[in-house]
C-alpha cells in the first residue's frame, strides 16, 4: 500500500489546508458503469452525512438532471441550507478510463481525483496544470482481498463508502449501522463481507488528504433530521395532509411516490388504486372524494393531458381533489427521466371551458411535504382541484432536512355524515360544501352531483344568467384565494437593478446566482413562487421597483422571449421588462449559465441558454 | 414554509378530528336501526320528469329500478346513483338518490373509487352501450377482472341517441345511422361475450320491454357481492325504433330466458349460450362468488393497521419517517 502515497500529487499553486482546518461544503461526484452500485453508496453517503457528528446537509442528485450519464451520482454536503447539487466537483471519483474522460472536466481546478488505478491511467501533466490533486488505488483488487476470492465486482462501492466516509471524518459505527440496515434482508453473511468491505474501505491509509476533508459542523446540529427523496417527502406530506384515497398509473417520474402511496396508505386505513389508465385514475379519486374521504391522484406529463376532461369536471362539479403532475420533458413522451417546467401552461389552463383551478409548485424536497398539506387545505377551503406541480429534480434529489412533526401538522379532514334538515350543493352566495352519501337529509331531497351546467341543487340548467352566475361563482375562488396569500418576500433588497424569478427546482441554483450577482451589480434579487395560479398578491410593485426581471424557467422561451411563468407573469402586471432565461436540455441550470446570460444580455430573441448550438434553421426560403 | 403550516384545519364539511373515522369501514353488518327502515314510497324517489321521448324504453328501466327501491328498501341515503353521458344517463335526475352525471365513459372508475373508499353504499350505475361498450370498454373489462362491488345497467338501443342516430357498437350489420347510411359493415360486439371473458361475476340478460323479468335481474344484481351487470335492451323508438320486436311475443317476436338447465356456473357454456342467433336468451348466463376488490382492500387496511397497534395517525407517520433518519 505504500506506492499509494507515492501517487498522491500535490497541485503546483494549491496551499494544503492546514490541520484542523474545516470546509464548509463539498460536491463529491461519483462515475462509473450501471452495475457498480453507485446510486446505493450515494444514498447511504447522504444519510451518513446527516447521521454523523457534523451532521451535514446533503443535496443528492442523480445523473439524469446533471449529465445525461447513467451511472453518476453527485452528493453536495454543507454545514448550511444545501439548495443545489453543485455546478462543479470538489472531488471526482472515477471507476474507469471512459468515466474519467467524461467526467474530468467537471472536476474543479485544485480539486482531488480518486480513481481506480487498475482500470484508469490519468493524464498526470494535465491534473498539475489544472492544480488537481489525485490518488489511485486498486479498488477492485482489495475489495477482493478483503472479501475473498469470489472475484466478483460485488462490494467495491461499499469499500469506496469506506474510504469516503474516513475521508470526511464520518463516524464509522453509524456507517456500519446504514450498512447493515441495508443488507439485512441479503442475510448474514452479505452483512458480513459488506461490512469487511467497509471497514477495509476505512483503514486504507489516505495520507495527508486524512485532514483535508473534514467538514464544520452543521448550524442545523442537534435537530433531528430526515434524508429522503423529494418524491418520498411527497409521499409522506400526502398522508399527512389528511388524504386517504388515492389512485394512479405507473408513468415516470411520478412512480415511486405510488409505489410508496400503496404500501403506506393502509397504515392510515387509506386505500391506494393502480387504476388501468390515467382516466379512470383521476376518476376514481374524483368518485371517492364524492365519498367524503379525501383523495389524490398523481401523474406525469402525458398523464396530466388524460386528466384534463376529468379535470374540467372536478372544477364544475366543484369537487375537492389533489392532482400532482411530476413533470418531466416534453411534449408527447418526450424526455421521460429528465427534467423540465414545460406542463405549467397545461395545468394552469388544460382543459375545455372556463375551468379555474388552483396550481402550486415546490422548491426543494422538504417543501414536497408542507406544500401537499397546503394544497390539500386549499382544495377543501374552496371545494376545487389543486394541481400540485413537482419536477423530475425535485422527485429524484435526496435531500436532508428538519423532521417534520407530524403531531402538529397532520392534517384530519373528516366528512360529516351526521343528518341534516337540508343540503343545497351549489349556493350562487357561498363556497360549495358536498355531503357525501350516507348522509340523511331530513327534507328527503338528495342532491345531484354534475358536469352539466346546473342550478344550485345541481339540477341542468341552460338559464344565461344562471351560467353566467356559476362561472363567475368558480373563477372567484382563484380571486379569493389570491387575497389570502401573502406578498412573496425577496431574497435580498427590495429595489435594484436585477430581480431573478424561478419557481419549482430551480431555486438553489437562483439563490446562489443572486449570491454570485451581489459582487458586482447592486441591487440583486430573488423572488420564487410558489403560487403559480393563482398567483401572489403585490407582483406588480415588487416589480415596479427593479429595472430588469429575468424569469428562470426550464421550457422553451417561445415568440416572446419568455417561458411559461414569464408569459404569465406579463399578463398579470403588464410589465414589459420582463424577459427569459431558458433552457431546454432536459437538465437542472447550472449557477454559472444563469449568471453569464445575466451579466452579458443579448436580446430577446436569444434567451435559450445555448439556442443557436444545436438549433436547425426552419426557414422556408 | 413552516411546519405549522398544516396543524389542524375545519371545514364546515369536516367535524372534530377523530381517527376511526376516518378508516374506510367495511360493508358487512350494519345495523339499520328499526325506527328509521321507515318505507321508501314511490314519490319520495320521484325526482325531475323525464325528459326522454314518449316510447322510450329507458321509462322501464326507471320504473323498475324505483319499483325495485321501494321493494328492496335500502336505507334512502346510502343509495347512491350513477350515470356516465347519454340519454341514458340522464338517469340520476330523474331519480330522488344521491346523484352523480359524471363523464363519457369513465362512470365506472368513478363508482370503483366510490365503492372502495365507500363500501357502505348501494351503487347503482346506468349507462349506454356506447358509455359501456365503446368510449368506456376498457374500463368495463377491468372493473369486471377486478370484481368491484357495484350494480350496472347497460341501457342498450343499439344507436346513438342523443347525438341523434349515429352507429354504435352494438347495431347490427347493415344498420344505416348518419354515419353509415349505406348501412354498418362492422360485427356488432356481443356485451355477454365481453363480460365473461373479462371476469365479470355477474352478467345477465334482461330487456326493458318485460318488466318482472327486468326486476328480478336487478335485484339478483343487487344482491350479488361483486360486480354485477345487466345489459338490458332498451328500445329507442326515435332513432331505432323496433330494434327489439323480435324479442317481444306481441309483436310477432319470442322472449327465450335461458334455459332452465344452464350451468350458472360454468363461464364455457354461458359463453357458447350467449352466441345465440338474435334476439338469444334472457336470463342470468354467469355467476360466480369470488373475492371482491372492495374485500380484498378492506383486508390490507386491516392487517396493515395491525402493524401499529392501532397508534394515531401522526405516531405512524413519525414512525416510518424515522426509518430517514
Amino acid at each position: 500500500m505504500s506506492q499509494l502515497s507515492s501517487q498522491m500529487q500535490e497541485g503546483p499553486g494549491e496551499v494544503a489546508s492546514p490541520p484542523g482546518k474545516r470546509l464548509e461544503e463539498a460536491v463529491l461526484r461519483i462515475a462509473g458503469n450501471s452495475q457498480d452500485g453507485i446510486q446505493s453508496i450515494g444514498v447511504m453517503l447522504a444519510r451518513l452525512a446527516g447521521r454523523s457528528d457534523m451532521e451535514v446537509m446533503t443535496y443528492m442528485t442523480i445523473p439524469a438532471t446533471i449529465s445525461g450519464g447513467a451511472s453518476i451520482f453527485q452528493v453536495h454536503m454543507g454545514t448550511g441550507e444545501i439548495l443545489s447539487p453543485g455546478d462543479d466537483a470538489d472531488i471526482l471519483v472515477v471507476f474507469y478510463q471512459h468515466s474519467y474522460d467524461r467526467h474530468l472536466p467537471s472536476l474543479r481546478d485544485g480539486g482531488l481525483l480518486l480513481y481506480d488505478s487498475s482500470h484508469v491511467e490519468p493524464d498526470n501533466e494535465g491534473l498539475q496544470t489544472r492544480g488537481i490533486k489525485s490518488m489511485g488505488l486498486p479498488i477492485t483488487e482489495l475489495t477482493i482481498e478483503t472479501v475473498g476470492g469470489s472475484g466478483k465486482q460485488k462490494g467495491k462501492n461499499i469499500y469506496l463508502l469506506g474510504l469516503l466516509a474516513n475521508l470526511f471524518h464520518f463516524d464509522l459505527g453509524k456507517a456500519r449501522s446504514l450498512v447493515e440496515a441495508r443488507f439485512r434482508k441479503q442475510g448474514d453473511s452479505v452483512v458480513r463481507n459488506a461490512l469487511l468491505a467497509l471497514e477495509a474501505g476505512w483503514a486504507y491509509s489516505l495520507g495527508e488528504l486524512s485532514s483535508e476533508y473534514r467538514l464544520c459542523p452543521a448550524e442545523t446540529r442537534g435537530v433531528n433530521k430526515v434524508t429522503m427523496t423529494g418524491n418520498q417527502a411527497l409521499a409522506y406530506g400526502i398522508i399527512a395532509a389528511g388524504v386517504r384515497f388515492g389512485a394512479g398509473y405507473p408513468i415516470t417520474p411520478w412512480t415511486d411516490t405510488m409505489e410508496q402511496l400503496r404500501q403506506e396508505l393502509p397504515f392510515f386505513g387509506g386505500t391506494f388504486l393502480q387504476t388501468e389508465d390515467e382516466l379512470a385514475a383521476i376518476s376514481a379519486a374524483i368518485g371517492a372524494a364524492y365519498g367524503g374521504v379525501v383523495a389524490m391522484t398523481g401523474t406525469s406529463g402525458p398523464g396530466l393531458s388524460l386528466y384534463s376532461e376529468a379535470i374540467s369536471f372536478a372544477v364544475m362539479a366543484e369537487i375537492p381533489l389533489l392532482i400532482v403532475d411530476v413533470q418531466r420533458g416534453g411534449p408527447s413522451t418526450g424526455l421521460p427521466t429528465n427534467v423540465e417546467q414545460s406542463d405549467l401552461e397545461l395545468a394552469c389552463y388544460g382543459a375545455h371551458g372556463d375551468s379555474p383551478r388552483v396550481v402550486m409548485a415546490p422548491a426543494r424536497a422538504e417543501e414536497c411535504f408542507y406544500l401537499a398539506i397546503e394544497a390539500v387545505d386549499i382544495a377543501y377551503r374552496y371545494s376545487l382541484p389543486v394541481v400540485f406541480l413537482s419536477d423530475q429534480a425535485i422527485a429524484t434529489r435526496i435531500e436532508s432536512f428538519k423532521m417534520p412533526k407530524p403531531d402538529r401538522c397532520m392534517q384530519l379532514i373528516v366528512s360529516d355524515r351526521k343528518p341534516r334538515p337540508y343540503h343545497k350543493p351549489y349556493p350562487l352566495d357561498s363556497v360549495t360544501r358536498h355531503v357525501a352519501p350516507g348522509t340523511r337529509l331530513e327534507d328527503g331531497a338528495y342532491p345531484h352531483v354534475t358536469g352539466l351546467e346546473h342550478d344550485e341543487y345541481g339540477y341542468p340548467s341552460v338559464n344565461p344568467e344562471m351560467h353566467t352566475a356559476m362561472t363567475r361563482k368558480r373563477h372567484k375562488k382563484l380571486d379569493l384565494l389570491a387575497s389570502e396569500l401573502p406578498v412573496p418576500e425577496v431574497d435580498g433588497p427590495m429595489e435594484g437593478e436585477i430581480l431573478i424569478v424561478g419557481w419549482g427546482s430551480t431555486e438553489g441554483v437562483i439563490r446562489k446566482a443572486v449570491d454570485r450577482l451581489r459582487s458586482d451589480v447592486s441591487g440583486v434579487g430573488g423572488l420564487h413562487l410558489r403560487h403559480l395560479s393563482p398567483l401572489p398578491p403585490g407582483l406588480t410593485e415588487i416589480f415596479d421597483r427593479f429595472e430588469r426581471i429575468y424569469v428562470v424557467e426550464m421550457n422553451d422561451g417561445g415568440r416572446y422571449g419568455c417561458g411559461q411563468l414569464g408569459r404569465m407573469l406579463r399578463m398579470e402586471t403588464c410589465c414589459p421588462r420582463i424577459q427569459g432565461i431558458n433552457k431546454t436540455e432536459g437538465l437542472s441550470f447550472r449557477v454559472d449559465e444563469i449568471v453569464d446570460r445575466i451579466r452579458e444580455p443579448r436580446g430577446a430573441e436569444a434567451s435559450n441558454v445555448r439556442e443557436s448550438r444545436q438549433t436547425a434553421s426552419l426557414s422556408h426560403e | 414554509m413552516s411546519e405549522n403550516l398544516g396543524k389542524q384545519r375545519a371545514y364546515p364539511m369536516s367535524n372534530e378530528s377523530n381517527d376511526s373515522e376516518t378508516t374506510i369501514t367495511a360493508a358487512t353488518e350494519r345495523e339499520v336501526p328499526e325506527e328509521r327502515r321507515h318505507r321508501l314510497t314511490k314519490s319520495e324517489l320521484r325526482a325531475d320528469r323525464p325528459t326522454w321521448c314518449a316510447g322510450c324504453g329507458d321509462y322501464g328501466v326507471l320504473a323498475i329500478y324505483q319499483k325495485m327501491l321501494e321493494k328492496r328498501n335500502p336505507p334512502h341515503e346510502e343509495i347512491v346513483t350513477l350515470s356516465g353521458i347519454g340519454c341514458s344517463s340522464r338517469f340520476p335526475y330523474f331519480v330522488n338518490t344521491y346523484g352523480v352525471h359524471y363523464l363519457h365513459g369513465r362512470v365506472l372508475p368513478f363508482a370503483t373509487g366510490l365503492s372502495v373508499a365507500r363500501p357502505d353504499l348501494n351503487i347503482f350505475v346506468f349507462v349506454g352501450d356506447g358509455d359501456a361498450y365503446s368510449i368506456g370498454g376498457n374500463h368495463l373489462e377491468h372493473c369486471a377482472r377486478k370484481n368491484v362491488r357495484m350494480t350496472v345497467v347497460v341501457m342498450d338501443n343499439e344507436v346513438y341517441g342523443l347525438t341523434k342516430k349515429q352507429t354504435s357498437p352494438t347495431s347490427p350489420i347493415g344498420f344505416k345511422s348518419k354515419t353509415d347510411p349505406w348501412g354498418s359493415q362492422i360485427p356488432p360486439l356481443n356485451p355477454i361475450k365481453k363480460l365473461i371473458a373479462a371476469g365479470a361475476t355477474f352478467v345477465a340478460r334482461s330487456v326493458a320491454s318485460s318488466p318482472n323479468h327486468l326486476m328480478s335481474m336487478m335485484e339478483q344484481g343487487m344482491d350479488h357481492n361483486g360486480f354485477a351487470v345487466i345489459e338490458c335492451l332498451s328500445e329507442c323508438v326515435q332513432f331505432y325504433p323496433g330494434a327489439f320486436d323480435d324479442t317481444h311475443p306481441r309483436r310477432g317476436g319470442k322472449f327465450s330466458e335461458v334455459p332452465a338447465d344452464h350451468d350458472i356456473g360454468d363461464d364455457a357454456a354461458a359463453y357458447r349460450l350467449a352466441e345465440a342467433d338474435p334476439p338469444g336468451y334472457f336470463g342470468v348466463f354467469y355467476r360466480e362468488e369470488k373475492t371482491t376488490l372492495n374485500e380484498s382492500e378492506g383486508e390490507r387496511v386491516r392487517q396493515s393497521q395491525r402493524r401499529f397497534d392501532g397508534g394515531r395517525d401522526s405516531e405512524v407517520l413519525e414512525r416510518l419517517m424515522e426509518r430517514l433518519t
